[in-house]
């Protein structure tokens, strides 16, 4: 359960973006589907994590990016649901992965009481 | 204005409806292992300056990754100074079997913790003399799947998986073995005992990992031990 350790990381990170005295209402990720991280247990270490912070109660838009790839013989792109995917169409692997293993904080929406 | 009633909202009158509090975006667009990740490019460059080649050894629990470290210890020691973190999320067992070799060793227990960060391995390097250390073996908390998200510092990874675990693991953690740039197969000795089908393991981390260095060992026999010290001499002398 390393998404402890990443939603502790989630609420500093938002926290020193805000004033004190701030609310924070909604907090969008990015959280890709080759990043090892599951979307859902994030959600749900979240929700202790931000108790007693400017993130108590504020709802979290999680945009789950797929995992895409390139084949480096056929040079076709395609989805991927693990890195060790061959190329659906000439059946190569390693494939180039393009996108699928980021998290990111990417924007809050804040109250400025 | 009010996207209600159309009033200013900075004037007070009653009515039966709320002004919602004018909402600000900020844009962050930053990793989340953004501190993981910069604590851990700190650790690196001090492992620089001291010229210490740092190895992080994951695997799950029991494959055998105490008792490869007191082997080495123990049949290297004399000619490189060796020093040791443990991880666990309890107890300091591991940390009293490395100190009976005579290397200097620091426990962290991570209590609820599944992996070690590089804030406390930043911590962990306080207890060591620095100047007066070769190699750095930090033995991470026993598990496939979260210290393969966690950068240390480390040169690189380096999994350790036993001939009893099943030969399917590298498809099954693949994040664990795409990060780690050596697999230990440890236990081979067990091999007549068991189904453990070798070529399919190694064809595995290869399909996760085609650049991943593969040995062979048998930490209670001996056998492949001295592919794994010739790697570790080469790349030790090479950072």
């Amino acid at each position: 359960m390393h998404e402890v350790a990443l939603a502790q990381e989630i609420v500093e990170i938002c926290q020193a973006h805000v004033e004190s005295g701030s609310k924070i209402e909604t907090v969008k990720l990015e959280i890709g589907a080759l990043s090892g991280v599951v979307a859902e247990a994030i959600e749900f270490c979240f929700e202790a994590c931000a108790k007693g912070t400017a993130l108590e109660g504020a709802t979290l838009l999680i945009d789950k990016i797929k995992g895409t790839a390139k084949c480096p013989i056929c040079a076709q792109t395609f989805e991927v649901a693990a890195v060790f995917d061959p190329c659906p169409h000439c059946q190569t692997y390693p494939v180039e992965i393009l996108s699928g293993r980021q998290m990111r904080v990417s924007e809050i929406e804040v109250n400025d009481v | 204005m009010c996207n209600t009633c159309g009033c200013n909202p900075n004037h007070s009158h009653a009515h039966a409806h709320d002004h919602p509090a004018p909402r600000k975006k900020i844009t962050i667009e930053q990793d989340i292992l953004s501190k993981n990740n910069s604590l851990a490019k700190t650790n690196r460059a001090l492992f620089k300056k001291h010229q210490i080649f740092a190895l992080n050894l994951v695997s799950s629990p029991g494959s055998g990754k105490t008792a490869l470290l007191e082997k080495t210890l123990r049949e290297l020691s004399a000619k490189t100074r060796f020093a040791v973190i443990e991880g666990d999320q309890q107890t300091d067992n591991d940390a009293q079997r490395i100190a009976k070799t005579g290397v200097p060793v620091h426990q962290i227990n991570t209590g609820a913790g599944c992996h070690l960060d590089a804030h406390g391995i930043a911590h962990a390097l306080d207890h060591f003399d620095l100047k007066n250390l070769d190699v750095l073996f930090i033995e991470n908390v026993g598990n496939l799947v979260c210290p393969a998200t966690f950068d240390l510092g480390e040169h690189h990874k380096v999994a350790v998986l036993s001939v009893t675990e099943g030969e399917d693991k590298p498809l099954k953690y693949p994040t664990m073995f795409e990060n780690s740039d050596v697999m230990l197969l440890n236990k081979i000795d067990l091999l007549p005992y068991l189904d453990f089908d070798v070529k399919k393991c190694k064809e595995f981390a290869k399909r996760v990992n085609p650049k991943i260095k593969i040995f062979e060992i048998s930490v209670k026999t001996g056998a492949g031990m001295s592919t794994w010290y010739e790697w570790l001499a080469q790349e030790a002398r090479e950072i």
